[in-house]
Parts: C-alpha cells; structure tokens; sequence
C-alpha cells in the first residue's frame, strides 16, 4: 500500500514537472499562435484582441494553473486551430496510436523472447556469432528507415498494402489492423533485436550461476534446467526492458506515424508543433509522460511477481 | 561391505591450463556403501574438480578425464549421457559450499528440495510434498512447513544449507558429495551440520565424500582420510593415525594451519 501511495506520488510530480517544463517550451520557441490563426497579412491591432481574447497576455504562471486547474478537471482546453476540444481529438486520434503500439509491442514480445531464449541456448559458436551480427546490423538502423523500407518492399513491390491509404478503424478495423502490421512491424525491428540480445546475454549470464549447478546435480537435462530454472531468471531484467520498450515503442509511433500517414496522436502532435497549437501538445506531452511514467510502475509490480526478492519492500 | 565407488588413475586435465599441470594428476581410492571418506587439501589442490568429475558435472568441452571411475561396478568415464542424468540426484547427490547462491533464488524451497524427486519419480504433487516435507525433518530444520513455502533469502546460511541437505538425501541416494559444505557457515553451525551428516550416515547407510581443506572438521566426521596436493593423492590412512603421524611435510601444515580457537572445538 505504501508502495502504491508512493508510486502515485512520483506519478503525479512527474506530470506537474513535465507539463510545466512543456509550457516553458512554448514560451521560449519562436512563432505565436495567432499568426498562424490570422495569416501574415493581421494588423497588430488585431493580433492584441486575438492574444486578448485568448488569454496569452496574462502572466505566464498564471496561465499555467488556469491550465493545471482544468486539466484536472479533465478539460485539456481548445484545440487553437481546430477550435474543437482537446478531448475530442484526442478521442478520436488515441485509438489509432493505441492499436498500433500494442501490436507493435505484442509482436516484438511474441517474436522476441522466443528467439532470444533460442539465441541463448544454442550452443553452436558459429550460429552464435552470426545472431550477434545480425542482431548488431538490424538493432542499429532506425524504425523510421526500416519503415521506409517496409513500404517500399510490401508497399510497392509486393503491393500487399497501400502506403498512405489508411483505412480508418470505423470503415473497417481488419482492414486497419492489416494496415497497422506494417508500421507496427516497422517499429519492432530494432526492438526485437534488442530484446534478443539482452535475453541472449541475460541466459548466458544466469547458465554461468552456481544454482545452474546444482539443478544439473539433480539430473535435470539441459531443456529441463533452462526452462525450470535459467529462463525465469534471465527474465527479471528483460522485463524491465520490455516495459522501458512499451514506452519507447509509443514515442516510436510519432515518427512512424508520418512514414505511413497514419492519422494518430503523432501526426497530431508534429502539426500542432508546426501551428503553435499549445493545448493539443501540452495535452500529448502529458499523456506520454503518464504512459512512460505508469509502464514502469507496471514494470516494477511484474518483477515483484517474478521475483521474490523484489517483494516487501 | 561392498564397494561402492572406485576410482583409478583418474587425470583431469583443462584445456586451458599448461600441458604440464593437470588439475587431477593420476589418484586412486574407493569407497565403501556407507562409507565416509575425507578428501583434504589446499585451496586449487583439485577437489572440487574430483568431486565433480564423479557426478558428471565436469566440463568435458572444457577438460580431459580419463581413468576410471566405477561406481556400482559400472564406469562413469564416457559413459552416455542419459546413464549419468539417471544417477544424478537419484544415486549420487551433491551438497556445495555456498548454500545461498546454489539454489534458485525465484524458485520456493520446497520445490527445490523435492526436485530429485520430480526428475526422477512418478509420484504426485503432494507425495512430493509429503517427502518434502519428510526430508526438511530429517535434516533437522525447524517447522518445515513454513520452510517449504520460503525463498532462499529468506533463510539464515545454516538453514538454507540443511535445506539443501534435504535436497541431496530426499532421493536416499547410495552417494552424497559433500564439497565444504561448512566452509561458509559459522563454527557452531558447522559443527551441527556435521553432526547431522553422520546421523543422516548412519541412517540411510549412505556413503559420503567429505571435501574439506580443514583437517579438524574432517576428524569429526571421517574415519579415513586422503590428503589432496597439486592434483596427487599424498596421503591415505586412518585420520587419527594421521594426525599423530603425518608423514608428509604438507599434510603437518595443513594440521598446523588451523586456528586455534578451531582446535579446542574439535
Ligand atoms: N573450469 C576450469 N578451467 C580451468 N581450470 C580449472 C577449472 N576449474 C578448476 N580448474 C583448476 O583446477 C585446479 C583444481 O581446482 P579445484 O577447484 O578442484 O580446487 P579445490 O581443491 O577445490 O580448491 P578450493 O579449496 O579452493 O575449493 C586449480 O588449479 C584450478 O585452477
Ligand atoms: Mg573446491
């Protein structure tokens, strides 16, 4: 309970420091929202009146705790340049973003952790190092290049899906999901590679322990000792990696968002940059920070099952 | 009484030590059913590694073994692989130095104390419980229960290394290799551990090799003794005899070697 109490505390000083740290961005990068809302050719008359009317003249603090005040309220304010409601665009851009870090992250989990504990079990040298190159090669080339590469291959010369025209997941949410694979696989590359390395030397690690020893002093045979004892070790800090992933993974969408157009909270969020839309980035960089800050409170609750040594802290 | 163990020019030899030196250098000995057999020497004198070589965990990618080990009249040097799984914690059973990184630390106590008998028996979740439970008695620990429910770091070094002694005999193995299984507790403790291996001795009719570097843990226990130096056997008798007698320089010093405080003890 304590440990709730204390990890909602972090939780919420985390959000305060991150959103008042995205609010001082806006002030201090060039570029004023209502040039963009008026067009170049405003009078500055009616520059004053729009910044009046918006309230951009009040003291900066201020205006971050008016902010603050109905965030917590759960009204996250007006969208500048769409003049809808913050809440309802990300309603309606959450979904997509959501859907494909989770199918990002599912895959990378699926395919990964099989593949590490094989790369970690083998005991051919030669199968050994050619897993440590590619894993090397693959780990170190961006998501937004492999994606890029993706739609060039299954896009264009397999022809297995359409860059650019997605499908909503409203009109048909197979047809979306078989369109989400592609980025979300994208996405998972690096990853996968990632996590087999460090599974790979986390089971390389954990058969050099002395409690190794002692299961074979009992007659288990090799398959029987990794998965009763080694695997569940090597997983302790991997799991701390994948959650570190989860969050990775949905920062990862922003960029694979474009390579794709994918209508998601990306795409939102590099638009808003570009038209000064404060309240709909203010509100993105928030959610990001909860994401990441709640992925590792989860992170933290899986170990404390998997590891009893973690417990009755 | 008949012979259980043999060994005969056993020569282990790493691949990445010097041609010269080998880790185990040509020794001979046996053991009797129900035998205990102390095996002394300095620390890299190759106990470890014989112990190890007689219950197949030597490395053999790692060294080469050759020799002959006759355990129940049968040889265990390159012999298959399944001969030496079926023996493994069903016949010869291993008790190490460090108690507390020899066991799983994700995995309960209980579990890890019945696991011979989950490799190597049909019997039931709850049989397996029931001789689980049977086994932490008989190694003297206190409410077994809660013991069975318990994760290593949890327990006290004492304790856990009875636990670990619950491992190694739940099985009624013919063979316990016991490799400085005190070295890391406390003298007191020592001394009951001790006293616990020669009951579990007497009762089962199990044999034990007793590796120590410490000549007067060793008199405690073992009637016989042989003592380890670079890889050759040096000396082999009665340990009182050798004790009152050491006709090697070495084996004086590894008499002498010992504290005080541990002499009056023993
Ligand atoms: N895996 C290995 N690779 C190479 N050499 C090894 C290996 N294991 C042991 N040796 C060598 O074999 C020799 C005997 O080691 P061993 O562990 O049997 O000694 P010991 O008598 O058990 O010593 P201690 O009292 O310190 O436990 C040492 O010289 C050691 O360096
Ligand atoms: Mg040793």
């Amino acid at each position: 309970m304590k440990y709730v109490i204390k990890k909602v505390i972090a939780l919420i000083i985390t959000l305060l420091v991150v959103s008042f740290l995205a609010f001082l961005a806006f002030q201090i990068i060039p570029g004023d929202p209502t040039t963009r809302i008026l067009g170049s050719e405003a009078t500055p008359e009616m520059v004053a009146a729009l910044r009046e009317q918006m309230g951009l003249n009040r003291p900066m603090l201020l205006r971050y705790l008016d902010w603050l005040g109905n965030f917590v309220r759960g009204n996250y304010g007006t969208s500048f340049t769409y003049k809808v409601s913050v809440n309802s665009l990300l309603a309606d851009k959450l979904p997509v973003t959501i859907l494909l870090t989770a199918l990002s992250f599912i895959i990378t989990g699926v395919v990964a952790i099989p593949l590490g504990i094989l790369a970690g079990s083998v005991k051919s040298k030669i199968i050994d190092k050619i897993v440590i190159i590619i894993d090397q090669i693959v780990m170190s080339v961006p998501a937004f290049f492999i994606g890029m590469i993706v739609c060039f291959l299954f896009g264009i010369l397999f022809r297995l899906f359409v860059p650019g025209q997605f499908v909503p997941l409203e009109t048909d949410w197979r047809a979306c999901i078989a369109y989400l694979v592609f980025p979300a696989v994208s996405i998972a590359i690096p990853r996968i590679a990632m996590t087999v390395k460090m599974l790979r030397s986390s089971i390389l690690n954990q058969l050099g322990q002395d409690y190794v020893r002692t299961a074979r002093s009992r007659g288990n045979n090799r398959r029987q000792y990794l998965f009763k004892h080694v695997i569940r070790n090597a997983m302790i800090p991997v799991i701390t990696f994948l959650a570190i992933s989860l969050a990775e993974i949905m920062t990862g969408t922003i960029i694979i968002e474009q390579v794709f157009t994918i209508p998601g909270i990306g795409r939102l969020l590099i638009s808003s940059i570009g038209t000064r839309d404060f309240p709909v980035v203010q509100a993105i960089v928030v959610l990001i920070a909860a994401w990441i800050v709640i992925v590792n409170f989860a992170a933290d609750i899986i170990n404390q099952v998997v590891d009893p040594r973690m417990r009755n802290r | 009484m008949s012979e259980l163990l043999k060994i005969t020019d056993l020569l282990i030899h790493f691949h990445n030590a010097a041609p010269e030196r080998n880790a185990v250098d040509g020794i001979s000995f046996s053991i009797d059913e129900g035998d205990i057999l102390g095996l002394v020497g300095e620390s890299g004198s190759g106990k470890t590694v014989t112990a190890m070589s007689l219950c197949g965990l030597l490395d053999v990618k790692q060294a080469d073994l050759s020799g002959s080990i006759l355990f129940q009249g049968k040889e265990l040097v390159n012999c298959s692989e399944e001969f030496l799984l079926s023996l493994q914690g069903d016949e010869i059973s291993v008790v190490f130095q460090e108690p507390m990184s020899s066991m799983n630390p994700v995995m309960k106590i209980g579990l890890q104390v019945e696991e011979a008998l989950r490799v190597h028996t049909k019997l039931s979740k709850e049989e397996r419980k029931a001789r689980a439970l049977q086994a932490l008695a008989d190694a003297e620990l206190p409410n077994p229960e809660e013991v069975y429910n318990k994760y290593p770091h949890e327990l006290s070094g004492g304790m856990l290394q009875r636990a670990m002694i619950a491992a190694a005999i739940i099985n009624r193995p013919m063979l316990l290799l016991a490799d400085e299984p005190t070295t890391a507790l406390d003298v007191t403790i020592q001394a009951q551990i001790i006293k616990l291996l020669k009951k579990l001795n007497q009762e089962n009719n199990m044999a034990i090799l007793f590796i120590s570097h410490n000549l007067h843990v060793v008199r405690q226990l073992c009637e016989r003794v042989a003592v380890m130096q670079r890889g050759k056997l040096v000396e082999e008798g009665d340990v009182n005899e050798i004790f009152r007698n050491p006709q090697q320089e070495y084996t004086k010093n590894l008499i002498a070697a010992i504290p005080t405080r541990e002499k009056r003890l023993s």
